[in-house]
């Protein structure tokens, strides 16, 4: 197989176009095996475009790719057997049951017949479909058709799975359960590609890309990236948030301003030796009472920074 | 083995889909029937009893025997009588008969005089079916006079020649029937079976496994082999039991032929599923494609009659081929050896529509 076994996907400068719109823009990645990798990125940011080029269902405009070895998009079809897909909609059939959706799949990956039940069991057991297996899959809640989506995805023990926001139609408790699934495949050495527009769920992920537009924007763990991010944090409390965001937002040396409840998260670039100082002389000068406090970047700071136009950092 | 399993596996679950789909499975069984008793009753070639009036102005023995033999054709039911023609025309013009019978008081003389003929016709011709069946009734004096010394025995002969009030129209229609109903249920089925799985998202989970192509293909083709094939039982058992149409043939070629159409017309509905984007546009594929199967198959009109052209497009249907193989095997008693061009233009079809729709289906998105 690949020369560098302990990484599963590498891509070259992998760039799509759609006519005018260039939906990912020359895209270098490394995805270490057995590891949980994350795309995080708002909606047409490119995320299910470089899903589907990693697994051969768009050909790349340039730019090239391997993974686990297998050259994509010419070789996309020896990859197949060895990779599971969820996709973004629930796309297995409504009107066949839970039981019958998997054991399409099982045959369609030509699953040894021997191991085939056993297997569709322990599948049953560790997603908790093993009550509902008689049931048509259409009436399945988000959670139970988002399981059952996963369990078709792993039956057949893919070395790479990727999946495209499986979890944008659940429920908080089914997406923290979903996670722990996730860790307990990564921990059995699966490598997971996943992408998702929220930070928590980033958060988890072992290493994580950032995309903006279809532009790789940061790269690294999250820890990394929160130390990355160029830009200090500094948390204002005040009793008219409202007010001291005006007093704050597009002045020299303040890159953005959040509100969280009463709470602003301030962004001054690390290139500000006092930024403390600075927030809290612009709010005196607005003749606004407030705290300062320094605090350590979030991932949502992170994504603010990156994501930011370049016109905000200038103004900045 | 392992592509075997697949093919299993597509053909397993189309099964179960059919099997839940209680609209599709109910057209199975209900367009077939429903569609041979509409057009075995209502399509009905043989026009039968058409009203008519007489005015019998001879008034002999002989005279009412000539109307008699006219009304026992059955072509004519006569409803009115009247003293003269102009009170036919009358009749006519008010649409309450098609045809007037108007016997002159000089019959039995001109019966023997084959200068004159010997009663006219009076016809409505607005309607060409009824003008070209009755139309030949009017030679039908000319046997009175042929010989003359006993006109009985020929009048009936004549008559009898000219039409027969059995019906064999229903006997010609029902084998060209089956090829239309086939063509519908089968193109239908398949025309929207790709592209239902496409709209649903199935398919961006399907072509990112191992299944190949031609398994997913032919998988999806086999359950409706078996399902047209119990449609042809269907038609051809109620065209039997109601409507006395007969298998002259061997049962078994026109199994075989039915076989070879099937596949024909479920490999054109495949190839219409890699082309339409939604199912709405499959289905107007697909009745693109039904239109000149009924009219230019030989179906509706005789296929000698059609302008050269027409020819040409109507032999590029199944249909053509398939018609010609069921009028021949079940009415003419023709085995598929002496067919054997229509079996053969209908596995080229077949394997060229397959091809297209094989090579046109993508694995990819884009």
């Amino acid at each position: 197989m690949g020369t560098d076994s302990d990484v599963a996907i590498e891509a070259r400068g992998l760039t799509k176009r759609f006519g005018d719109l260039v939906a990912v823009d020359h895209l270098d990645l490394s995805v270490p095996r057995s590891r949980i990798y994350g795309f995080l990125g708002p909606n047409g940011s490119g995320k299910s475009t470089t899903i589907r080029m990693l697994c051969g269902l768009l050909t790349p405009t340039s730019g090239s790719a391997s993974v686990l070895g297998v050259e994509i998009p010419a070789d996309a079809r020896l990859l197949k057997p060895r990779i599971g897909y969820m996709t973004q909609k629930f796309s297995l059939y409504g009107d066949l049951s839970v039981r019958e959706n998997l054991e399409f799949i099982a045959d369609i990956y030509a699953y040894p017949r021997a191991r085939r039940d056993s297997r569709i069991a322990t599948l049953l057991d560790t997603y908790d479909l093993a009550d509902r297996d008689r049931q048509f899959a259409s009436t399945l809640s988000g959670g139970q058709k988002q399981r059952l989506a996963l369990a078709a995805a792993v039956l057949h023990e893919p070395e790479l799975l990727l999946l495209d926001e499986p979890t944008s139609a659940v429920d908080p408790k089914s997406r923290r359960d979903f996670w722990a699934s996730l860790f307990e495949l990564a921990d059995g050495g699966t490598t997971i590609l996943v992408s998702t527009h929220y930070m928590d769920e980033a958060e988890r992920c072992h290493r994580l890309a950032i995309l903006d537009r279809g532009v790789k924007v940061a790269d690294g763990s999250p820890t990394e990236l929160q130390r990355q991010t160029g830009m200090s944090v500094m948390e204002v409390l005040a009793t008219k948030p409202s007010h001291a965001q005006a007093a704050l937002a597009g002045k020299t040396g303040v890159a953005s301003v959040t509100q969280l409840g009463v709470r602003l998260r301030v962004l001054v670039p690390e290139a500000e030796r006092d930024p403390r100082a600075l927030v809290e002389r612009l709010l005196r000068d607005a003749g606004i009472e407030a705290d300062c406090n320094p605090v350590t970047p979030s991932l949502e700071d992170v994504f603010v920074a990156v994501t930011m136009t370049p016109a905000d950092r200038e103004a900045a | 083995m392992t592509s075997l399993t697949r093919l299993l596996a597509v053909m397993r679950k189309e099964f179960r889909q059919l099997r839940r789909d209680r609209i599709t499975f109910a057209m199975i069984v209900g367009i077939p029937v429903g569609q041979i008793l509409l057009f075995g009753y209502a399509i009905n070639f043989d026009v039968r009893n058409i009203r008519a009036a007489v005015a019998d102005q001879a008034d002999t023995q002989l005279s009412r025997q000539f109307v008699d033999e006219l009304e026992q054709t059955q072509v004519m039911r006569v409803v009115a009588r009247r003293a003269t023609p102009d009170a036919l025309v009358d009749l006519l013009r008010r649409g309450e008969i098609s045809v007037g019978i108007h016997v002159p008081a000089d019959f039995e003389r001109r019966i023997i005089d084959p200068r004159r003929p010997a009663a006219q016709l009076l016809v409505d011709g607005a309607d060409p079916t009824i003008a070209g069946i009755v139309k030949p009734l009017a030679r039908m004096p000319l046997d009175f006079r042929d010989p003359p010394a006993s006109p009985t025995a020929g009048r009936t002969l004549a008559v009898r020649t000219y039409y027969n009030p059995e019906g064999r129209t229903a006997v010609n229609v029902v084998p060209g029937l089956i090829g239309i109903i086939l063509t519908l249920t089968m193109m239908l089925f398949t025309a929207v079976a790709i592209v239902r799985e496409r709209e649903h998202g199935n398919l961006e989970l399907l072509i990112n496994t191992p299944v190949s192509t031609t398994q997913l293909m032919v998988g999806k083709i086999v359950p409706y082999i078996l399902i047209g094939l119990v449609q042809l039982a269907l038609i051809a058992g109620v065209g039997r039991l109601l409507f006395d149409v007969p298998v002259r043939g061997s049962l078994l070629d026109l199994y075989v032929a039915a076989f070879v159409f099937i596949a024909a017309n479920l490999a054109l509905g495949l190839f219409i599923s890699t082309v339409a984007r939604t199912q709405f546009q499959a289905m107007q594929v697909t009745f693109f494609v039904l239109l000149p199967t009924i009219l230019l198959s030989g179906f509706v009109f005789p296929f000698e009659g059609m302008p050269v052209l027409a020819q040409w497009l109507g032999e590029l249907l199944p249909n053509t081929h398939f018609i010609r193989m069921t009028r021949g095997i079940m009415l003419r008693e023709a085995t598929l050896v002496e067919l054997w061009p229509e079996l053969v233009a209908l596995v080229v079809f077949t394997a060229i529509a397959m091809t297209l729709a094989i090579s046109r289906f993508s694995r990819r998105l884009d």
